[in-house]
């Protein structure tokens, strides 16, 4: 295609002169960024100041007028505070490094063979699956009355019941650094896909190895130390996840004491509201823990740059790397298939109508949980449908917008701006809905289906933006211009041709904007305020509930959703364009 | 139909039982009928059983059909949240439209919304089927936790402590807390009880408390400054009891319900729950073996009534009562005790209903695991519900860690 577009460049550059000169750069679409953050930083700094106040003692609706530092006493004596503290750190920074570990040494030792390919066709679904639905799936399967305990028994462990060990909800909260890492690894290796596009990763690797480097070396020296930097951010936020989870953390993690975001928000659900001081001063030490542990990942990276400056330019060459490539793909494999077998066990349960230990599959089947459930099944469905689709759509409006302003106005993407992009993700959710929640009650809008949109949209509009923004900014600009050449005014020249040629891209990046929004637990709960609830919130408390084969039915639904959305974003496409091979790919 | 007939029937009886001159009192009634036609009821109830949210959504059926109320089941994890949720309502200054028409309720909940003044004014006894309820034969249905219900709340159904086991597993369970160290001893492991503040835990560790306390009268009176006193068997008991628990007692059930799955799974040996009929109905559904039973402990059980009651900034009082008098309905009450449906005792009086309604009550089928009455006994009275919070509160400090 590009062939064909090389004799205009000559006259290009005069082309794009005029352009300019015929249209004020961007027009309208100059507040759609300002709009953007508006919208998405203004709620955050809100629900912040209104966290902080009552940490301090003032919130004037529960008679605190004066400021104090009783709620920091109060919670420097919560039983239990250092234990979900020190649970938090171990978990968070084992889980992030685990799946930091495991991206990049897939991507070190597969990256460019053909099982990769494969493999990364796994990604998509992997990532579509909301994080309550894979815990609720894989604590159905590796507990110890779980399918795996269940597939081996009785004929190879003689367990006739089963056995009283502590595989999830374990103290030391592995459990919950298992599912952290099978949720996060997909994302950070997505992540490090796209940056490998832009350091044209497979040129320095064939250099470096025609100097005599092995595979996994060449890698290492040439590319990672580039590839690192593009996804600090998401690093970080990875980081700042799964220190602050609470969904995962609720359905696989101890209890006795609970990491310190399920902590605090069971205090603030106390019903002695005086807790929420003491509550409110919890979610700023989850706030500073957060901020205290990107610090500390930061320094870390800074500490590991310069003791490996040496290494890197030693001349090491290095093996094979089969090592590498046999653990990398044992552990990828495997996590792939607890993926997948938690989706099976969720669907055999949903499907069960008795299941007795230690039988490998339901001894009786019935289609009569889901029956039973439509009922409860819908109104939280519609939910979860109706939230999910408005935020996305607004997320793609504002994304669009903001994408086509810096495309015609020739700005060039800051990293304060990807900053200011991420905040939502690097800090803790615990630690600004509340206030968000505060605000809502007092302009009435608590429990209102609109102020769940906009909490979901908090969320979306990073996700969209960013997986929109590289196939946006990588659109060869002379499409355009021959648009603009044929004399399509901007407008035209934008559903002509930018749309439909990222049509693809703009239905991905919905798609998963749409499955961010599914996965809510925590804005969903207080937005929601109880009246609204989602698939999500459902699934969590029926986790903990007498009925394994409901919680399994709401657990499928709710992922069924956000995959359903990829298929129609691949589909659609697909289908419109199967007579244009060129769109295909 | 014919229930239908029974009702209006019903209705008539029970203005002529109540005190008040029968005319003014239907007239009054038919006046919150009228004004309860087209209004939405949120119903903020426990929503972890299937069964029970079945039951629920059948309700809502009804009085949509029979009084034009729209009824929505706000299904909650925990009461307290919704007693947090009303509380933040009111110290926001809302007085009316609040989030919340009808609450169930009872315990320490009921006695928190009370002490905060967060219920308005007393409804119960204005409520036509109210007449039914069976106050002499079962006063915890005017005392809840030793606190007067005072008409701040109506009775829903009857509830006691009963413990589950699967005779194909375990043929004799053991029948007091001595008797249950023992078993455990022999059989680490295979007992356990939800995580405090869940309600069921807490009831297993004042159900224990009953049972080793030296002066059980004492916990009929508010907790004091000889709290530690008082409670000390209850922990030196637990202590003795926790490292033979299931997971060695680092991890507790997450919740009342899972006892049952846990029970089903083979992993526990004795479950519980506080509705004598849950184990048949947990068979009808699949959930357990026809193999289950039930039994109590020597000595007694722990025994209550929940509730229904309107906050006080509810938008649609209205058809929170007649919601309410619905639920008092021999109708209601039938469905909701057939151990098909629910299992749920009704709060109702034989003697006072009509002879249809009787012989229905009659002809309900037991259920195979639960025990008539004379073998579940009489239930031991709640403690004062201050006992709640300091008993939980305590158990955080000792084992929460």
């Amino acid at each position: 295609m590009a062939e064909t577009v090389r004799p205009l460049k000559a006259t290009e550059r005069t082309i794009g002169r005029t352009a300019r000169l015929a249209a004020r750069p961007g027009g309208r679409l100059v507040f759609v960024p300002a709009l953007t953050l508006a919208l998405f930083l203004a709620p955050i700094g809100l629900g912040l100041i209104g966290t902080w106040a009552p940490a301090i003692g003032y919130l004037p609706a529960l008679g605190g007028t004066a400021l104090s530092l009783d709620p920091w006493r109060q919670l420097a004596a919560a039983p239990g505070l250092a234990g979900a503290v020190r649970l938090t750190l171990v978990t968070g920074f084992l889980s992030t490094a685990l799946a930091l570990a495991l991206a990049f040494s897939l991507l070190a030792a597969w990256h460019g063979r053909p099982a990769f390919d494969r493999f990364r066709r796994l990604l998509g679904p992997l990532l579509a699956m909301p994080h309550a639905a894979l815990a609720i799936g894989l604590a159905f399967l590796l507990s110890p009355s779980g399918w795996l305990a269940r597939i081996v028994s009785p004929w190879a462990t003689g367990w006739q019941r089963p056995p009283d060990l502590l595989l999830v909800q374990d103290p030391h909260g592995l459990a919950l650094t298992l599912g952290l890492v099978l949720k996060e690894a997909p994302f950070l290796l997505l992540m490090g896909l796209a940056a490998l596009n832009q350091i044209d990763a497979g040129r320095s690797v064939a250099l470096a190895r025609t100097a005599g480097y092995g595979p996994t070396m060449a890698w290492a020296k040439t590319v990672l130390p580039r590839l690192y930097p593009l996804v600090r951010l998401p690093v970080y936020a990875v980081l700042a996840y799964s220190l602050s989870v609470v969904d995962m953390a609720m359905i696989l993690g101890p209890a006795t004491p609970p990491p310190l975001a399920p902590l605090v928000l069971r205090w603030f659900d106390d019903p002695d509201l005086g807790h929420r001081f003491m509550a409110a001063a919890g979610a700023c030490l989850q706030f500073a823990l957060v901020a205290g542990a990107i610090a500390a990942w930061h320094g870390v990276e800074r500490l590991v740059a310069r003791l490996a400056r040496p290494w890197l330019s030693a001349g090491g060459r290095g093996g094979g790397g089969a090592l590498l490539r046999l653990v990398s793909g044992t552990a990828g494999t495997a996590a792939i298939a607890a993926a997948g077998l938690s989706v099976a066990a969720l669907a055999l349960w949903s499907l069960a109508r008795r299941w007795r230990f230690p039988d490998a599959l339901p001894g009786e089947w019935s289609l009569g949980n889901w029956m039973r459930s439509v009922d409860g099944l819908a109104p939280p469905a519609v939910t979860t449908l109706s939230v999910g689709l408005a935020a996305t759509l607004i997320a793609l409006a504002l994304a669009v917008g903001c994408l086509e302003y810096e495309r015609r106005a020739g700005i060039r993407p800051t990293t304060r701006a990807l900053w200011l992009l991420y905040t939502p993700l690097l800090v803790p959710q615990i630690a600004f809905l509340f206030g968000i929640q505060v605000f809502l009650v007092a302009v009435r809008l608590d429990g209102s289906w609109l102020a769940l949109t906009w909490s979901h949209l908090l969320f979306v509009l990073p996700y969209v933006f960013l997986s929109l923004a590289d196939p946006w900014r990588r659109l060869d600009e002379r499409y355009r211009r021959i648009g603009a050449c044929l004399g399509a005014g901007p407008a035209r020249v934008f559903w002509r041709i930018t749309v439909p040629m990222l049509l693809r891209p703009i239905l991905v990046a919905g798609a998963v904007g749409f499955s961010v929004s599914v996965a809510q637990y925590l804005p969903t709960l207080f937005a929601g305020a109880g009246r609204l609830s989602s698939l999500t919130t459902e699934a969590v408390g029926l986790a903990a509930g007498a009925d394994r084969r409901v919680a399994a039915v709401f657990a499928f639904a709710q992922m069924a959703l956000p995959s359903l959305g990829f298929m129609i974003a691949l589909a659609v496409p697909a289908m419109l364009y199967r007579h244009r091979r060129g769109l295909q790919a | 139909m014919i229930s239908r007939v029974c009702m209006a029937a019903a209705a008539l009886a029970t203005a002529a039982l109540v005190a008040v001159p029968a005319g003014a009192a239907e007239e009054d009634w038919q006046q919150v009928l009228d004004r309860a036609r087209g209004q939405t009821v949120y119903f903020n109830a426990w929503g972890g059983s299937q069964q029970i949210n079945d039951y629920i959504a059948w309700v809502a059926d009804r009085v949509e059909r029979l009084y034009g109320v729209e009824l929505r089941h706000t299904k909650v994890s925990d009461t307290a949240d919704v007693v947090s949720r009303i509380l933040a309502e009111k110290t926001a200054g809302r007085a009316q439209g609040g989030s919340v028409d009808l609450v169930w309720i009872n315990g320490e909940n009921f006695a928190a919304m009370r002490r905060n003044a967060l219920l308005g004014a007393p409804f119960a006894e204005d409520l036509p089927n109210f007449a039914f309820v069976d106050t002499a034969g079962k006063p915890t249905t005017l005392v809840d936790f030793t606190v007067p219900t005072s008409g701040l709340e109506s009775p829903w159904g009857m509830a006691q402590l009963v413990f589950i086991h699967d005779t194909a597993r375990l043929a004799k369970p053991p029948r007091d807390l001595a008797a249950l160290l023992d078993h455990l001893a022999a059989n680490p492991g295979r007992f356990t009880y939800p995580l405090p503040p869940d309600f069921l835990g807490t009831t297993f560790l004042k159900q224990a408390l009953v049972g080793l306390v030296a002066e059980p009268d004492r916990l009929q009176h508010p907790s004091d400054e000889d709290f530690a006193e008082v409670t000390a068997p209850l922990w030196a008991y637990l202590d003795r009891l926790h490292p033979l628990l299931w997971r060695g007692g680092e991890a507790f059930a997450p919740s009342g319900a899972s006892l049952i799955q846990l029970l089903d799974d083979g992993e526990v040996d004795i479950a519980f729950t506080f509705n004598p009929g849950a184990a048949s109905a947990a068979i009808e559904n699949g959930e357990l073996p026809d193999t289950a039973r039930t039994f109590v402990l020597k000595g007694g059980t722990l025994g209550n009534t929940h509730f229904v009651a309107i906050p006080f900034n509810s938008g649609a009082r209205d058809a929170a009562m007649v919601v309410a008098n619905f639920l008092l309905s021999p109708e209601a009450q039938l469905r909701k005790e057939d151990p098909r449906i629910w299992g749920d005792p009704t709060v109702l009086a034989m003697d006072r209903l009509p002879a249809d309604d009787r012989i229905a009550f009659a002809a309900l089928p037991r259920g195979i695991a639960t025990l008539p009455p004379e073998a579940l006994g009489t239930p031991i009275l709640e403690p004062h519900a201050s006992w709640t919070d300091a008993l939980e509160a305590e158990w955080q400090r000792r084992y929460g860690r």
